[in-house]
């Protein structure tokens, strides 16, 4: 229960309500409130990691989002293991357990470690200059080397058991940040009543008010001004206050991503809510206010645990109630470490600050500490730290303006705040493509000009002050929400300025210090100066070559340090190096987050018709057509896909077989121009097409390539009943409508979708008209006044139905088109009537097998968008009278009407009859050609045929139709196979079956 | 054809409806009878609905309505007894006006989304705006839930009552996806 | 993603749209008497600017109305809606160097 650190007062957390989680099996104590870093630093642990290339040992640096180091795994229970959780940000919480990362075989004792003592090996550029040869080396050394060495944690095994959500959101004002400037912002919003969203990723909203007990604001305590602030935007329903919720996306047009973590605090989940939620804001303004990250000092040894940044040392005192240590040191280049101090004195710590900057550079802060009776050493660098896996002592010297360093002295210490300045979080508007300006002043890049409906204020803006944040954040609210209101704000006045410093100087040969820039990707400052020495002028080329800001962190702390060295280096100014780019997102997100719903059954829409059912307690096997599942054959106890399908084939032959074609696409096209519009879409004639008869339609896009095929049926003069293919279906529709309203909006035709309202019952075999001739009413079944290629209506089974007569099989056939949601009935009543004549069900293989039996094409299969009519011997189809249509002129294209090297739609016979060539094999005429041998086509279909007993196979090849009778030769997985070009029909040449 | 009397009950993908205790209820609605209508002009009206009015709004009542989708599109929805009804005085209003007339009671399936958070549910999936200014009672538009495309209206009246109509296939999908929705906008 | 305004229906998110490519390519009155060159260039010749477009766009899963659109292809940002067959009032220079 001890904590001993833990203060005996003060902290925003819930002493009443102790918690307990675990730290690599251990128990740590704390209270509700805590996040898992506070409880930790409270129990007087601030070794929590080693580092990723060097295994050093790693502490807490940070209170917030900014964290580097500490980066734990953090195990809510079966499947709910997440590596790389800041522990600077996860809320403790009983039940929680969590672990270190990156050593073996312990946190205390790493093997790893031994990479520290090789460090000068692994310089900058490490693996670029290490893994280059011999060759063979990589499959089998370097890689697998490297694979073992990267990655920090360990991803989780099992699938994530939780559930997320997603939810679109529109408002007029969005504010990110609920800091004083965002809070501000969100006050003046509210009051003109328009829609405002403000959102933190904190648990509580506050930002800096909630670690800051001695500031006042209009004249009563900041937290007083808090409560107020949040009970006055509680109570208005057009504000939408959101904790625990990181903006982490700002995308086009003011669409800005959200992620909220809904359930991972609380100890005991109801089960009624997803762990998180990811909100798509569409938001009118925007309001940037997410605050500034201090920057760590750059000198030898800084990444001991125990140094922390001072702003967090402030935190964890004031918020937490937590002491980082007893004996603190704060090592600073600037006035705002001093309140951090001062407040630690006040609660009975001993406190020496150490100051970079030159006495008389200092403000009344100096004389502020030592009254308070603290040490201050102006003047003083810090040359490095003692001490392991906590620090025990910073070692600090007093240096000149000229940079000479004078005699050393260590300050024993058990803790370190350390300040290098501020850098304004800009990350957000710079999603939002908004161009930085390089403050001089504030050395910091911040906001210059909006590319969208966005405004900064406060500290993301560089502005510090308490009383400027309000104000600013009051205008800028106001302004969003299309206000001039302004109002000023009187606030305790917030101590600024600092002297900007990239590495503390020293005395030590620059070549063996160790002063870290990115803690997480262990890059120091000589691996900078090193890239840059080697040639690498780029930012974004020096940020790639040695990592740095490239971890999950993305360098909030170490961005403007490694910056800062190469434009020294380069002996550039600042800006002219420039920034590296900031991409989303801003922390990390789970991708249970931006997956939300979309998992299982939600991952796609499955399509299913309505005879699924009765397929699946069938025993069908189903494949996936484009969304549709369909039936793909229906095994028989025992039976393979094979034996199955060779069945399937021989009754529909024989008998009559069963096929549910629902998916089938379906257009209306209603008009009186109906029929010209029909003329230009397709290359068929359509004009002469007699009401009730069909026609095997097909189109071309306008290059000349196959786009779809299909029956239409023309219903009336004005109304045809257009079929596409499954798959083409929404295309199709598409590609007509595109003509329809931009080329001919002077046609009068319309176009609707009824792929779904009617379900197609395909029955195809000789005793096909036998099985339905009792079921059908009003229309006369006999061959004479129902032909083949003929469409009637009436009704079957009493359900109106349009009964086309048309195949794809080869035999007499009829494709019953009823009301979907009748069609089960209609089924059950067709298979039951069947049952005397051998009805069988048979799936899409089955389909296609009789099909490529009869050399029928399948769009997709048989053409692959560089297929012309011609090509599969369809140029018959093409009406000869008509001057145009879409696709005409192309088919005078110099290379689609060229003589030679069309490929062409072929038969193949191979030589051994048991031979099923593999669909896409290549084809070449001689296999002792050298390589590369000259392909002359490929195989698009191949099945075994029980009716021809054979092997048939369909094949696009060059001069195709010339190669008759030649034996050709195909690759298989062993080597080439022999066979002889025939004529793409391979059953019932004469096609007189489907006459029946 | 219409006037045949379907001797089988039509046989729903979502089954039939079931009440629900509390909070947002999601009702697959009874078989409808549905039509889209094409015609050029908005004007004047068709079985008693009226053509003229915005686009994106709904008109009639619950039993018997129209919504104007587009400048020469609607989705009329009628109980599923006035099919023949509905039909037959459309064609007869429009008389020789060019337009097409399409059944697609079959193609469409409804869901009843209604209660206090109903929008907040659908903008699980919907990306639209549905506030009271951009989206009050009367509206109707084709948008998106999830991947699927919906046809959202807007019931007159107070409250919060809104039809989700989507394609047949797409029914289980939908209402899985709301199902979940229903779910995803607890609080833990 | 985007915010488009549709003529008919008003702002709408991205995803209920489909790009139609670069507008103003009118099919020929008589595409037979096209040269091959001619042809070609209607067939596959398309601008890809830094900068001011004229795009096709379709409100397909809304209105299912076509209609064009000046987008800049810099910021994003549509500078001008009108409907098909109709040009636009707005010159076709870069509003933006990023």
């Amino acid at each position: 229960m001890a904590q001993p650190f833990r203060l005996s007062r003060g902290g925003r957390i819930d002493r009443s309500r102790p918690i307990v989680f675990e730290f690599n099996g251990k128990p740590i104590h704390g209270y509700q409130g805590d996040t898992v870093a506070s409880a930790l630093i409270a129990n007087g642990i601030h070794h929590v990691g080693r580092s990723f290339k060097y295994h050093r040992p790693r502490g807490i640096l940070s209170h917030g989002p900014d964290e580097p180091s500490a980066l734990l795994s953090v195990d809510r229970g079966p499947g709910r293991v997440d590596p790389n959780n800041r522990a600077s940000v996860v809320e403790a919480r009983s039940g929680l357990r969590t672990h270190s990362q990156n050593h073996w075989p312990s946190l205390e004792y790493d093997i790893g470690a031994v990479n520290d003592l090789l460090s000068p090996v692994f310089v900058a550029g490490f693996y670029y200059k290490t893994f280059m040869w011999p060759r063979k080396f990589w499959d089998k050394v370097y890689e697998p080397f490297i694979r073992a060495a990267a990655g920090l944690g360990k991803a989780p095994t099992q699938a994530d058991p939780d559930r997320y959500a997603n939810r679109h959101a529109h408002c007029d004002v969005l504010i990110v940040g609920a800091g004083p400037a965002g809070l501000a912002a969100a006050l003046a919003a509210a009051k003109t009543g328009k829609r405002v969203i403000l959102a933190d990723e904190g648990p509580e909203p506050g930002g800096s008010l909630l670690h800051d007990p001695n500031a006042e604001i209009d004249g009563r305590p900041a937290a007083s001004w808090l409560e107020e602030t949040l009970a006055d935007l509680d109570g208005r329903e057009n504000v939408i206050l959101l904790s625990r919720t990181t903006a982490f996306g700002y995308y086009n047009h003011n669409h800005v991503a959200l992620a909220e973590r809904v359930t991972d605090h609380l100890p005991t989940a109801s089960g009624q809510a997803p762990r998180e939620r990811l909100w798509q804001v569409r938001a009118g303004e925007v309001v940037l206010a997410g605050g500034a990250h201090e920057r760590p000092l750059v000198f030898a040894d800084n990444d001991r645990p125990g140094i922390l940044l001072a702003e967090s040392v402030r935190v964890f005192l004031n918020r937490y109630g937590v002491a980082p240590g007893r004996t603190l040191v704060f090592a600073t280049s600037g006035a705002s470490a001093y309140t951090a101090a001062l407040e630690a004195k006040q609660a009975g710590l001993a406190v020496t600050i150490v100051d970079l900057r030159l006495e008389a550079d200092c403000g009344p802060e100096v004389a502020r500490l030592r009254q308070a009776g603290c040490e201050v050493l102006t003047g003083h660098t810090v040359v490095g730290s003692k001490g392991r896996k906590r620090v025990t002592g910073l070692i600090v010297a007093p240096v000149g303006s000229d940079g000479r360093c004078g005699g050393r002295r260590v300050l024993p210490c058990d803790a370190v705040g350390m300040s290098g300045g501020w850098t304004p979080a800009v990350h957000l508007f710079s999603q939002s493509r908004g161009k930085l300006r390089y403050d001089d002043r504030l050395d910091a890049f911040v906001p210059n000009i909006s590319a969208q409906s966005e405004r900064s204020a406060g500290a993301s803006k560089g502005t510090y002050d308490l009383a400027d944040c309000l104000a600013e954040g009051f205008a800028a609210g106001a302004a969003a929400a299309g206000s001039d209101e302004r109002r000023t704000f009187s606030a305790t006045p917030t101590l600024t300025g600092f002297q900007p410093v990239r590495v503390m100087p020293t005395d030590d040969d620059p070549k063996k210090v160790r002063a870290f820039i990115d803690f997480q990707n262990d890059v120091t400052a000589k691996d900078i100066k090193l890239a840059v020495r080697e040639g690498f002028q780029s930012i974004e080329h020096v940020k790639r070559y040695t990592t740095t800001g490239m971890a999950t962190d993305q360098g909030k702390t170490s961005n403007m340090n490694a910056l800062g060295i190469v434009a020294g280096q380069l002996d550039k100014p600042l800006p002219a190096v420039g920034t590296t780019t900031f991409r989303p997102p801003y922390t990390p997100v789970t991708f249970g987050a931006l997956v939300g719903p979309a998992r299982h059954a939600l991952f796609d829409p499955i399509r299913t018709t309505p005879i699924h059912g009765w397929a699946q307690s069938h025993g069908a096997t189903f494949e996936n057509v484009a969304l549709w599942r369909r039936a793909w054959y229906f095994p028989k106890p025992g039976e393979d896909l094979h034996a199955a399908v060779a069945r399937e084939c021989k009754a529909v032959r024989e008998h009559v077989g069963i096929f549910d074609a629902s998916t089938l696409g379906k257009i209306e096209v209603v008009g009186p121009d109906a029929a010209e519009f029909m003329n230009r879409m397709y290359v068929n004639p359509w004009a002469k097409l007699a009401n009730g008869r069909c026609r095997y339609g097909l189109m071309l896009k306008e290059d000349g390539y196959i786009l779809d095929d299909g029956v239409v049926a023309r219903v009336s003069d004005t109304c045809f009943h257009v079929t596409t293919t499954t798959g083409g279906a929404a295309r199709v529709l598409a590609h007509m409508e595109d003509y329809l309203q931009t080329e001919w909006p002077d046609l009068q035709v319309f176009l609707t979708s009824t792929t779904e309202q009617w379900a197609v019952i395909a029955l195809q075999g000789p005793k096909a008209r036998q099985v339905i001739e009792p079921l059908v009413e009003g229309i006369d079944l006999s061959p004479q006044a129902f032909p083949h290629m003929a469409m009637r209506t009436g009704t079957i089974c009493g359900v109106p139905t349009r009964l086309f007569r048309v195949s794809f099989t080869g035999e007499l056939g009829f494709e019953i088109n009823v009301p979907t949601d009748h069609a089960l009935a209609v089924w059950e009543a067709i298979f039951a009537a069947g049952q005397p004549h051998g009805i069988t069900p048979y799936g899409t293989e089955t389909m296609h097998v009789l099909r490529a039996e009869k050399g029928y094409i399948i769009v997709g299969q048989e053409t692959d968008g560089t297929v012309t009519p011609d090509d599969v011997g369809l140029a018959g189809m093409i009406a000869k009278t008509k001057t145009d249509f879409v696709g005409k002129r192309s088919l005078a294209r110099p290379d689609v009407i060229a003589t030679t090297g069309r490929k062409q739609l072929i038969g193949l016979i191979t030589e051994d009859p048991k031979t099923v060539l593999d669909e896409g094999a290549q084809i070449v005429a001689d296999p002792n050609q050298p390589i590369p041998m000259r392909m002359l086509g490929h195989v698009t279909s191949s099945y075994w045929s029980p009716n021809c007993n054979r092997s048939i196979a369909l094949a696009l090849v060059a001069d195709g139709r010339s190669l008759m009778g030649r034996t050709l030769h195909i690759t298989t997985p062993d080597g080439f196979t022999r066979a002889t070009v025939s004529e793409p029909v391979f059953f019932d040449t004469t096609g007189e079956r489907v006459n029946a | 054809m219409l006037e045949v009397r379907y001797r089988t009950a039509r046989a729903l993908p979502l089954g039939r409806a079931e009440a629900r205790p509390s909070g947002v209820a999601i009702r697959p609605a009874d078989a409808e009878a549905r039509f889209v209508l094409r015609v050029r002009s908005a004007e004047g009206e068709v079985a008693g609905l009226p053509l003229d009015r915005p686009i994106n709004t709904v008109s009639g009542d619950d039993r018997r309505w129209i919504a104007r989708l587009g400048p020469d599109e609607w989705l009329i929805g009628a109980p599923e007894s006035e099919a023949d009804l509905v039909a037959n005085s459309v064609a007869s209003d429009l008389g020789t006006r060019a337009h097409s007339l399409v059944d697609v009671s079959h193609r469409n399936v409804g869901i009843d989304v209604e209660g206090l958070r109903a929008a907040e549910l659908l903008n699980a999936g919907c990306p639209l705006d549905l506030g009271e200014t951009a989206f009050p009672a009367g509206r109707a538009t084709r948008t998106l839930l999830g991947k699927a495309e919906i046809v959202l209206i807007r019931r007159a009246g107070p409250g919060a009552r809104y039809r989700v109509e989507c394609w047949r296939s797409f029914a289980t999908y939908v209402h899985g996806f709301l199902k979940e929705a229903a779910f995803g906008i607890g609080e833990g | 993603m985007l915010l488009i305004a549709c003529p008919h229906c008003g702002n709408r998110p991205e995803t209920e749209f489909r790009c139609g490519g670069q507008a103003h390519i009118a099919r020929p009155e008589a595409p037979s008497a096209q040269s091959d060159e001619a042809w070609a260039e209607y067939l596959f010749v398309r601008k890809n600017p830094r900068g001011v477009h004229a795009e096709r766009w379709c409100h397909v899963h809304g209105c299912g109305r076509w209609f064009n659109a000046l987008r800049d292809t810099v910021s994003d940002r549509f500078i001008e809606i009108y409907p098909m067959g109709a040009q636009p009032i707005s010159e076709l220079q870069s509003e933006a160097r990023a």
